[in-house]
């Protein structure tokens, strides 16, 4: 631990979903600015352990910003103060010496709070199993290069698929609305060949468990793109809105 | 050696599979729906399997650890997986890739699963095209492919960086189709703490609910561990911060044979280590070694002034960089296989080259191709006499678009843009070889018990080529297991669900109870990363890239040690009967502290150099490995006798397709 910063943390701290939950504060001393955001919580926790007190529960898993687990609210943003960046990425360079931190969990109905930070995503599986796949049963399969694919689609549906599910655009909403994640398989699907049989069907489905799961309504502010890790497009919602309104209209 | 049958076909091998296939032991549909299948891990392999499975009809039951399924190691896979399509118009075709897989294998692989796996690999493209995975394109709609190391033929299919996380997605939508369906249910937030026996075959396992601390009991007819690898046993490693030995470990404590523990592979392009806080350690993908050119100075005196910061690596002339791995393996240069990079990365390093403040890495440099790709875009756009600042920025658009989110990562880790200076890279452990052993059904030595994916030990012999492992996880999740297991449930269907409170059940949760009390209550002064960080050291300086028989001895007194000291002081704050991440590393972190010694055990026992398992004894004089075929071509399967006796049977290996030689990139 060879760093020079002081931080003081101030962590949302709660035991249970029954709890009510408060803010505790704690200073950790020589932070290194090598070390990422995850890592200064190892120190702590470590910290905590010696004093015989309970860690603080987070979740992350492969601190290399793919896995989509990490999810902390750091001073009011959802991942921190960098674009394009989630939480396991952060790192301490990114703050200065004797700054103060508030830590917190997503905020949403639909993603109530498991213990302190750590909260259950749950909803996020519930809305991709209503109907965010296509329906090919292993074996199925043509030959791959038998459907040839534009590049240009190609490329939109990766970048739509380059979501993590981390839930850091429900998060942002000022109305906890998941509109940009349930969009960005709606997309991905939709601008691929192998996607169109069941599209309407698709976008009928996926929304309406979005709306069964009590995530509010898009109001347009763009909070969610602002703050997407991965630079998911808020015309994947515009694209949503299209294939929603096309399948009502014919179903 | 009696006790190991590995059940490979007769035949020749370009039919083993085929013909097996066709004449495998079915299940009819109606007793399908009466068979049930637990399915711990949700990678590719298991996420695959469960998916597969369940279309066909079986109940399945999956559990991971994590949130949510999507969440599995696998999505962190970065360049690409492996088919051989000869998409590419360059000599590709099943026998070539079963003969690079062998020999990058260090001949320590068997025949007949290895050419199983090339068989099935365009399948799997086929499979992952059709559910919408958005592979790499060229302009005229068809799929692009890139090179890995080990091989001299374009057949990796690729996401751009992030082929794992797009092959996960597409298995996970399978996964919850089948959720959505009833026909899968998902325990997420579940660690599986013990398998359950009964008469000899396993019919369960006990696993802790992570949120409610509760213990539950899950029966099955047949249980498949898709529970990925044991790198995390360095501490340090590319591997998650979740991943662990404990679902194999348990079920080699029950019975099942532990094959080639010591094949580790190391894996050349990570980012260094910055200090004692690191919790873990990042991958630049070996795609990078496709454009990316391995150095270090040539003079001493250069690499002690770079190391002090009186020199810049972008002010070295070319004559003064030693390009080590295109000197020594000009044949395959920087795309030589992952353990020969890696040693000779430590070579260098500790001939006293290295490039940075530990003088623990070396340069990964993309210059000279970012370069040659924007003369290549002038070309195209017409650019005649382009400047070194447009051909610069031409071929910078290049790269982005081929590993623009590594470059970002490598940036947000470092500090440093890789756009402008060289990356800096060094060894870290990466994936293991060695796993659960395992017959050409994929069960393991105790009946009904799976392993699959990197959980096994089956495919990779000493050393995995690049783009392998997504291979094989696939591989076994689709297009194997859904055939072999009907070897065994077909003489299941008159088993009848077993009620959980069978007395089996009923002692191995008490087991699990009485652990996790025993945790809780030991009380000490140290914390679990504590231990998990000197267990790491120890199996990094004496079990990793270099192994001795002093050291290996050192280390298992040391691990015992260890193991006794963790249990005397060990804390382990909270309650076990509420979400509590610690109670989680400290099981994990128990069993890596048994696991280490076995590690070295078989490395010690090992006496030849293969793969990444390299003995310093047993070396060439040019310090290549140096095998043993006449006394070590055999796979070693250990049995766990208890109290950290283990006994060593040994699976033969034949080559009878594949001319058995020395390893040679040069």
């Amino acid at each position: 631990m060879s760093g020079n910063m002081n931080i003081t943390l101030k962590v949302w701290r709660q035991k249970n979903n029954d709890d009510r939950g408060k803010f505790e504060t704690y200073s950790v001393p020589n932070v290194s600015e090598d070390m990422s955001f995850l890592e200064m919580f190892d120190v702590l926790n470590e910290q905590l352990i010696v004093e015989g007190k309970d860690p603080v529960a987070f979740d992350h898993d492969c601190r290399e910003g793919i896995c989509g687990m990490c999810s902390m609210f750091i001073n009011g943003r959802p991942h921190g103060p960098l674009n394009g960046v989630t939480t396991c990425q952060l790192h301490m360079r990114s703050f200065k010496n004797n700054d103060t931190i508030v830590v917190e969990p997503w905020r949403a109905k639909a993603f109530p709070v498991i213990k302190d930070l750590v909260v259950d995503r749950d909803s996020f599986d519930r809305i991709i199993a209503a109907g965010g796949y296509i329906s090919v049963n292993t074996g199925n399969a043509q030959d791959a290069n038998s459907l040839p694919v534009s590049k240009i689609n190609a490329d939109e549906a990766f970048a739509a698929a380059a979501c993590i599910g981390c839930g850091a655009c429900v998060a942002a909403c000022k109305n906890a609305s998941a509109m940009l994640f349930t969009s960005a398989k709606i997309s991905q699907l939709a601008l691929l060949p192998q996607g169109a049989p069941e599209r309407q069907q698709r976008a009928l489905n996926m929304v309406a468990q979005m709306d069964a799961e009590g995530f509010g309504s898009c109001t347009n502010t763009g909070a969610c793109e602002a703050e997407c890790p991965k630079g998911i497009s808020l015309s994947n919602i515009a694209r949503m809105n299209r294939e929603f309104l096309g399948a009502s209209l014919t179903a | 050696m009696s006790k190991l049958d590995s059940k490979i076909p007769e035949g020749p091998i370009e039919t083993k599979w085929s013909k097996y296939r066709s004449t495998v032991s079915l299940v009819n549909p109606a007793n399908k729906r009466s068979l049930e299948i637990i399915v711990v891990g949700s990678g590719l392999a298991g996420s695959a399997a469960a998916a597969s499975l369940a279309e066909m009809g079986y109940k399945v039951k999956v559990f991971c650890f994590q949130d949510s399924p999507r969440r599995a190691h696998s999505i962190a896979a970065q360049g690409g997986i492996n088919a051989a399509k000869n998409y590419q118009n360059d000599g590709d075709s099943v026998y070539r890739l079963f003969y690079d897989t062998i020999k990058g294998g260090d001949y320590r692989a068997r025949e007949g699963n290895v050419h199983r796996l090339a068989e099935v690999s365009g399948n799997i493209i086929d499979q992952c095209v059709a559910q919408g995975v958005p592979f790499a394109r060229e302009y005229g709609g068809l799929l692009s492919n890139r090179s890995f190391g080990g091989t001299q033929v374009q057949r990796t299919f690729y996401a751009a960086g992030q082929t794992g996380q797009q092959l996960l997605l597409g298995a996970y939508s399978g996964l919850e189709r089948q959720i959505g369906m009833g026909a899968v249910q998902m325990y997420s937030r579940h660690e599986m703490l013990d398998v359950v026996n009964i008469d000899g075959k396993c019919r369960g396992i006990i696993a802790r609910d992570l949120v409610t601390g509760k213990l539950e009991r899950h029966f099955g007819h047949a249980v498949l561990l898709c529970t990925g690898g044991y790198g995390n046993v360095f501490y340090l490693s590319t591997n998650a911060m979740g991943c662990n030995v404990t679902a194999a470990w348990k079920a080699h404590k029950k019975g099942a044979f532990f094959g080639n523990p010591c094949f580790t592979q190391i894996h050349p392009t990570c980012i260094p280590v910055s200090g004692d806080h690191q919790s873990k350690l990042t991958l630049m993908s070996e795609s990078l070694r496709n454009d990316g050119r391995i150095w270090v100075p040539k003079r001493k005196e250069d690499a002690e002034a770079i190391r002090t910061g009186k020199k810049n690596p972008n002010d070295l002339a070319e004559e003064d960089r030693d390009y080590y791995l295109e000197r020594r393996y000009p044949a395959f240069g920087n795309l030589v296989p992952r353990d020969v990079a890696s040693r000779a990365a430590k070579e260098r390093c500790d001939a006293g080259y290295g490039v940075n403040k530990t003088g623990e890495a070396v340069y990964l440099d993309f210059k000279a191709n970012m370069m040659r790709y924007g003369r290549i875009e002038a070309t195209k756009k017409g650019i005649h006499n382009p400047s070194e600042a447009q051909v610069n920025a031409l071929g910078k658009d290049v790269v982005v678009e081929k590993y623009g989110n590594l470059f970002d990562m490598y940036k947000q880790i470092t500090g440093v843009d890789p756009y402008e200076n060289p990356m800096m890279i060094y060894p870290a452990v990466h994936y293991t070889m060695g796993g659960l052993w395992v017959d050409y059904n994929l069960m393991t030595t105790v009946p009904g018990l799976y392993a699959l994916g990197e959980a096994n030990f089956s495919d990779h012999g000493a050393n995995r080529l690049g783009a392998s492992a997504l291979m094989q996880g696939l591989a076994d999740g689709y297009f194997v297991i859904p055939y072999t297991i009907g070897a065994y449930l077909s003489n299941e269907i008159r088993t009848q669900a077993i009620p959980t409170t069978h007395d089996a059940f009923e002692i191995a949760e008490k087991e699990a109870q009485s652990r996790i009390d025993k945790l809780m209550s030991v009380n000490g002064a140290k914390s679990v990363d504590h231990f998990h960080k000197k267990l790491g050291l120890i199996m990094w300086n004496k079990c990793g890239m270099e192994r001795r028989e002093e050291g290996l001895k050192e280390a298992i007194n040391e691990i015992r040690a260890l193991r006794e000291e963790f249990w005397k002081n060990v804390r382990v704050p909270g309650e076990a009967n509420s979400m509590n991440p610690e109670l989680e590393k400290a099981g994990r972190v128990a069993d890596f502290l048994e696991l280490g010694e076995l590690m070295c055990l078989d490395a010690l026992t090992r006496k030849e150099s293969c793969g990444g398992h390299f003995r310093g004894e047993y070396q060439t004089e040019e310090g290549e490995a140096l095998r043993d075929d006449d006394n070590f071509a055999f796979v070693s399967a250990w049995e766990n006798k208890g109290n950290h006796e283990w006994e060593l049977h040994k699976e033969e290996l034949k080559y009878e397709n594949i001319k058995i030689a020395q390893r040679s990139y040069k």
